[in-house]
């Protein structure tokens, strides 16, 4: 789970690493106090609070240009954040679509010396968490790691001790810190470790990092990824999800228990096991199709989850055609046949539906679906239905 | 005819007495699988389904009953404690089931299986589990589309594994064993460690390996392949057509945003180390016969 840059800051200050101060605004009103609450700063940076990179560089659907600028003065702030609130910004990180801008974050500018890359990740080869620097900040910093590797810093810190003062010196002298920085750094890195480890982070990333005119340490923007299966142990945590940050289509099926993600073609697909689900995604591709999703209804869907299913599959205007690939293990094809009966009617179906059941009770469940008269095409193997529906969906 | 398990494999279900467990400890049963104990706290003394004698601790199970592999299928806020429980008590080998184990749990149960007193093996978490068709059954697979034989079958996805075992199955090849490592980025087996035991295996002919998208475990299996393994294999990746940046279902099948881990790469390292390749999952057992008669 991923939260806002203002929700990220928050928890910095908590653990004591230093930020810029700054107030969230989701209204004009609360922009007003936010800026009355950051009493005489002159320079105030203004920024679109979305889930996803490259906001400077970004342009709203509108024209406007930059979802962080930096500005003078307090009506040219409000101005700004005027133009933001409920405007669409698009990023390289967001498609073309855009998110809509319902936060904007005023924080006081800083001047900056040096702009440094910071974060802790959890390294799933080694299952160490490791702490990743850079003097780069700044910048992407895969672009950095593929253009000059030498520059990245990685020092693994062991689950079992976790980090200890010899990590932190480590990362200041690589960073070429120097006196009273070295123990800001140490205090700061620790704080972020503590952060990191007690919430069940994945990722933490402070860039930049910076040194401001008087050779202060401040983190000057934050990104945090949070494990989702941990999320149970931080109600704290979990009440920072966003849920307009979500695919309206995501959100439903995990009311189900289904994982769906939405993808831009147009033949869906509905699939057990997330293996599978991939495959036939996969497999429809090489037939020359696009699918238009994921959907692993994993591996014991009832009726009414395969009637989600299909309703969430067919909310999404662009879908011309369905796949449905069931290898039934626990799952059997007769339950699986009688909901897609079942989902079918209720959803009034209108586009060609071509259905692969495999494994326990497969007869019984092609005898369901041809008895009951439903519009579709039964295939024998998982090459067949792609086949079959790809050429549907061309003609 | 077999890796880990057989049919002198004595089995413990941790969880026994919840409904995931229940159900597959009654398909296991049926299937022909050992199964001397089941654990859940609490319950110690009683007897599950009329059948199975419940323990309230792991240590027990093996002091009493003979446990020598356990599978596990507590909900996931647990499932961490319970791995570690069986680690402690010391069996052999641990298949768990459960999805959705923190990360950072996994994390901390690697750093024990690493230690030099370990005798454990883990098998997942988030997988079907582990069969040797013909004589024991572990986890949730659907047991008839198995058939014995001399094919070794390993994969960190479930449904997609009896795809393929059923296209073998069909053709006329049976399995020796059959291993899900599951779909999470920490996990305890590797798709190294299941082909070296494969390898080393004298009733195992040819191999099958079955990847997803993320992390490095098939380039690293790669490099063991090219250097020691002389049987037969094929080899499928799942999720070529998966966006960057999405984790596709399972926790660890995410391409990261500077392309690392793609269908493309494992592919390309299978092909460089004399894996045939199935480019499509309907044509899996296809790509073994290819290099493989039996």
């Amino acid at each position: 789970m991923n939260i806002h840059e203002y929700q990220a800051k928050q928890l910095l200050h908590e653990y004591g690493v230093p930020i810029p101060k700054g107030y969230p605004a989701q209204s004009q009103s609360e922009a007003e106090s936010a800026i009355a609450q950051l009493g005489n700063a002159q320079k105030f940076m203004v920024k679109a609070q979305i889930h996803a990179g490259g906001r400077g560089k970004g342009t709203f659907t509108d024209g406007f240009k930059g979802g962080v600028q930096l500005v003078d003065g307090r009506e040219a702030a409000l101005e700004t954040a005027k133009r933001m609130l409920g405007n669409t910004l698009v990023t390289q990180q967001t498609g073309n679509t855009g998110r809509k801008v319902q936060t904007v974050y005023f924080t006081e500018a800083c001047e900056i010396q040096h702009e440094y890359y910071l974060a802790l990740v959890l390294d799933r080869e080694t299952a160490q968490t490791v702490i990743i620097a850079s003097t780069e900040g700044g910048m992407d910093i895969e672009a950095v790691a593929d253009k000059s590797p030498e520059k990245i810093i990685r020092v693994p810190v062991s689950t079992a001790m976790g980090l200890r003062p010899h990590h932190c010196r480590r990362v200041a002298f690589e960073l070429g810190l120097s006196g009273e920085q070295i123990k800001q750094f140490a205090h700061l890195l620790s704080g972020l470790y503590k952060l990191y480890w007690e919430n069940n982070a994945m990722l933490v990333e402070i860039n930049p990092l910076i040194t401001n005119d008087t050779n202060d340490l401040v983190a000057l923007d934050a990104k945090m990824t949070f494990d989702g299966n941990a999320l149970f142990k931080h109600p704290q945590i979990e009440g920072l999800r966003d849920l307009n940050e979500e695919d309206p289509k995501e959100i439903e099926a995990s009311k189900y228990n289904l994982s769906y993600i939405a993808l831009d073609g147009n033949i869906a697909c509905l699939v057990n096991g997330a293996g599978l689900a991939m495959a036939t995604m996969d497999i429809i591709k090489s037939c020359g199709g696009e699918p238009a999703n994921f959907l692993d209804v994993g591996g014991g869907a009832n009726e009414d989850q395969v009637t989600a299913a299909f309703e969430i599959i067919l909310s999404d205007p662009k879908v011309e055609g369905i796949l449905v690939n069931i290898f039934g293990g626990i799952m059997q094809c007769d339950v699986i046949a009688r909901g897609i009966v079942a989902a079918a009617r209720k959803v009034d179906l209108q586009v060609p539906l071509v259905i692969r059941l495999e494994g326990t009770n497969v007869e019984a469940g092609k005898a369901i679906l041809k008895e009951s008269g439903i519009a579709c095409t039964p295939a024998d193997s998982l090459a067949e239905a792609a086949e079959i529906i790809t050429a549907q969906v061309k003609a | 005819m077999s890796i880990l398990v057989n049919k002198d494999t004595r089995l413990v279900v941790q969880g026994i007495t919840g409904k995931t467990g229940t159900f597959h400890t009654q398909q296991c049963l049926d299937y022909g699988t050992q199964i001397v104990a089941g654990v859940t706290p609490s319950k110690g003394g009683q007897l599950w389904e009329n059948q199975v004698p419940v323990c309230n601790t792991m240590a027990e199970a093996i002091r009493e009953h003979g446990a020598n592999v356990s599978v596990i299928y507590v909900p996931p806020p647990f499932a961490g404690d319970s791995i570690l429980e069986a680690v402690e008590a010391e069996i052999p080998l641990v298949i768990c089931i459960t999805e959705g184990v923190p990360v950072r749990d996994m994390a901390e149960i690697r750093r024990r299986l690493n230690a030099k007193n370990n005798r454990t093996r883990l098998i997942g978490p988030n997988c079907p589990g582990i069969i040797t068709p013909g004589e024991c059954k572990i986890g949730i697979m659907p047991g008839y589309i198995h058939k014995p034989g001399r094919v070794g079958v390993v994969s960190r996805s479930g449904t997609l594994t009896y795809e393929a075992v059923w296209q073998l199955t069909q053709r006329g090849h049976g399995q020796s064993t059959c291993i899900g490592i599951g779909g999470d980025p920490i996990n305890g087996t590797s798709q190294t460690d299941a082909i070296r035991l494969f390898n080393e295996d004298p009733d195992t002919d040819a191999i099958i390996m079955i990847g997803e998208i993320g992390g490095n475990a098939e380039e690293e299996a790669c490099e063991y392949i090219k250097a020691h393994v002389k049987k037969p294999m094929a080899g499928f990746i799942a999720g070529a057509s998966a966006p960057k940046g999405r984790t596709m279902g399972h926790a660890g099948a995410i391409v990261s945003a500077s392309g690392a881990g793609t269908a493309e790469a494992k592919f390309a390292a299978m092909e460089a180390a004399g894996v045939a390749l199935a480019r499509n999952p309907s044509g899996i057992a296809d790509a073994l016969i290819t290099v493989y008669k039996g």
